[in-house]
């Protein structure tokens, strides 16, 4: 899933502080389950905005509303009703539902409440973490299932660099080094002579580099 | 917690059991957490975060539980009234 | 004037170890700033003693004047040079474009790295590139010098001719893969190796037999690198906190064992003694003196390993 983190509060006042009636919308999936952007967090947010305006002495309208997504228009939709009464919108959704938002209602301003940080997995409740970086080419199967290119921080694709230790990557303690981890599943299936074979030179044209992707499925198009 | 005050609350005290002794195993250690979280807000918004304490006491622990509501009510009245509650009534003004 | 050697490349360091000689190569850091004196310098103080110098290539991710231009320099002063390359901050074209410029001066050796972490310089808010990973640049390399072709496939008009060389450490993590990275690396076309500095020689020589075992010493000629310590306080320093680095502790031991002025000294002398025992190491055909702002050293080291006067590649 998409992971992210809540702004602090005090940038997100920053960007509205000269609006009068704001609509705070929340995203039911992703953001909901890293606790950043879901209903939940509109309550809080919505809660503070609220009273950092009172206490400016500034009548401001503040509302709530968490939607399904915000990347399909179906649900975008739901607000076409009424978005005009709002001066400006803080969503909460990924980066991709904020653009999505604005680019639905072209004439309301959209403000991000959370930062987008990666695709990753759910470790443990309020661990999340990177496994994807959506190269458009995937290797999983030649690596034991294990990403270079999201969890080397040199994406090598003959790892490991002259600085794993310990398992470790050598920019944090905390961080596995991918190599190693590669490593230890290829033994664990037998395949550690898998590790002689050169990954070749990597076509980076379907990843960000290759400039803005799409993907058309022509057959389920109607 | 937020919207107590909102609606104009000084102060808000939540009180749990003692840490290892919850019912529900660890719901006193997250209310606390949640206590830390609402404090950084309060302060962000200019509320002040000392308005919001957590206790942690016993049900059986009556008299503490008096205690704590002294000791709770002597504090708020020491930071004086909800900053909201002037600002509501100069906007009504 | 013919010569009985067979090279693949003008190299005098390739002619030296392919004519079975032991090889010396060493290490200059370019400096912070525009003026080449500061490797010129050091070039010079090392130019009789050893076949080749190797110029780092922003190492650490520390800013410096660029390896590329360090070993113009040294070309110029008639100075066999080694361009270390990382494929942190150049993609797959301007490795190739740089790996053209060097052989537009003559330069005849490259090193191909991965590159320490841009977190670690002076610049960790930067981007990093890896468009390409150390073994695929190794991969680059032999394609441009011996099909004569760039990686897009287009013919080169004068193809580069590079004696394509790496890094190997035998004391990094996991050790399980440590013969057959150099496997790979062979596999790519690597033809020099110089290893990470050598204080484990115990290690270093059970690496070296799995090498043997599998018949990569006699694929690639593999420099051995040593360092002298400075000071006690300088093996402590890299036994704890270089990863990748194995310093026992009898040789920290030998060094706090010293009065402190002594201590230099005695980190030469270990770093001499080295160089003895690993001349009777079957498989190393070389050593790789890393002495880092030491390097006024390295001529003496050089000549009580019994590695002087180095033999004239024109001659060979």
């Amino acid at each position: 899933m998409i992971v992210a983190e809540k702004k602090p509060i005090e940038e997100i006042i920053e960007e509205v502080k000269d609006f009068e009636k704001i609509l705070v919308a929340g995203c039911n999936e992703c953001v909901t389950v890293c606790e950043a952007g879901g209903k939940k967090e509109v309550g809080v947010l919505a809660s503070a905005l609220r009273m950092y305006f009172m206490n400016q002495g500034k009548q401001v309208q503040i509302d709530e509303v968490t939607l399904e997504r915000q990347c399909d228009h179906e649900y975008l939709e739901e607000l076409r009703d009424r978005i005009d009464q709002y001066e400006a919108v803080v969503s909460l959704a990924c980066g991709v539902g904020v653009q999505f938002l604005a680019e639905t209602y072209f004439s309301t301003p959209v403000f991000p409440g959370v930062n987008t940080c990666f695709m990753g997995v759910t470790e443990e409740r309020g661990v999340w973490s990177e496994r994807c970086q959506g190269c458009g080419q995937c290797i999983l199967g030649k690596t034991a299932g294990i990403c270079p290119i999201s969890r080397c921080a040199k994406r090598l694709l003959n790892g490991p660099c002259g600085g794993s230790t310990k398992g470790k990557c050598e920019i944090s303690k905390d961080l596995d080094c991918a190599w190693q981890l590669i490593i230890d599943r290829l033994k664990e299936l037998g395949r550690l002579d898998d590790y002689e074979c050169i990954i070749p030179i990597k076509d980076w044209s379907t990843e960000r580099a290759g400039g803005p992707r799409k993907v058309v499925r022509e057959d389920v198009r109607q | 917690m937020l919207h107590a005050f909102e609606k104009g609350a000084d102060g808000v005290y939540v009180v749990g059991c003692l840490e290892g002794d919850c019912r529900f195993e660890n719901g006193n250690l997250r209310a606390r957490k949640r206590v830390e979280q609402a404090r950084k807000i309060l302060d962000a918004v200019g509320i002040g975060g000392e308005r919001v304490q957590m206790y942690n006491l016993s049900s059986g622990e009556g008299p503490r539980f008096a205690e704590v509501a002294v000791e709770m009510t002597e504090q708020i009245k020491a930071l004086g009234p909800n900053p909201l509650k002037k600002a509501k009534a100069r906007m009504a003004a | 004037m013919s010569s009985t050697v067979k090279t693949k490349t003008p190299s005098k360091l390739e002619k030296i170890l392919a004519s079975g000689h032991l090889a010396v190569t060493s290490e200059c850091g370019p400096p912070r700033g525009g003026d080449p004196e500061a490797i010129t310098k050091k070039a010079e103080m090392l130019r009789d003693h050893v076949d080749a110098i190797n110029i780092t290539d922003n190492q650490t991710s520390v800013t410096r004047l660029c390896s590329l231009a360090a070993c113009i320099h040294l070309k110029l002063m008639g100075i066999e040079a080694t361009l270390q390359m990382v494929v942190r901050d150049r993609n797959r074209i301007a490795l190739q474009s740089d790996i053209l410029g060097a052989a537009s001066f003559e330069i005849y050796n490259i090193l191909c790295l991965s590159g320490d972490h841009q977190q670690f310089g002076d610049c960790p808010q930067g981007q990093n590139v890896f468009d390409l990973d150390s073994i695929q640049l190794i991969q680059t390399v032999r394609l441009m010098r011996d099909e004569g072709k760039f990686l897009g496939g287009d013919d080169i008009k004068r193809p580069p001719r590079m004696f394509v060389g790496a890094a190997a450490n035998p004391f990094a993590d996991p050790f399980e893969i440590r013969v057959p990275r150099l496997a790979k690396k062979i596999a790519a076309g690597v033809e020099f190796i110089q290893t990470q500095c050598i204080y484990n020689l115990d290690k270093f020589e059970e690496w070296m037999r799995l090498a043997q075992e599998r018949g990569l010493t006699e694929k690639a000629y593999i420099l051995a690198g040593v360092t002298p310590l400075k000071s006690a306080g300088m093996a402590k320093y890299m036994q704890k906190r270089v990863p990748g680095m194995d310093v026992p502790d009898d040789v920290v031991k030998r060094m706090s064992g010293v009065a402190k002025e002594k201590q230099p000294d005695e980190g030469i002398q270990i770093c001499i003694e080295t160089i003895q025992r690993l001349k009777e190491v079957e498989g190393v055909k070389g050593f790789h003196v890393m002495a880092i702002e030491w390097e006024e050293k390295v001529p003496y080291i050089v000549e009580q390993g019994g590695l002087y006067p180095r033999p004239d590649p024109n001659t060979l």
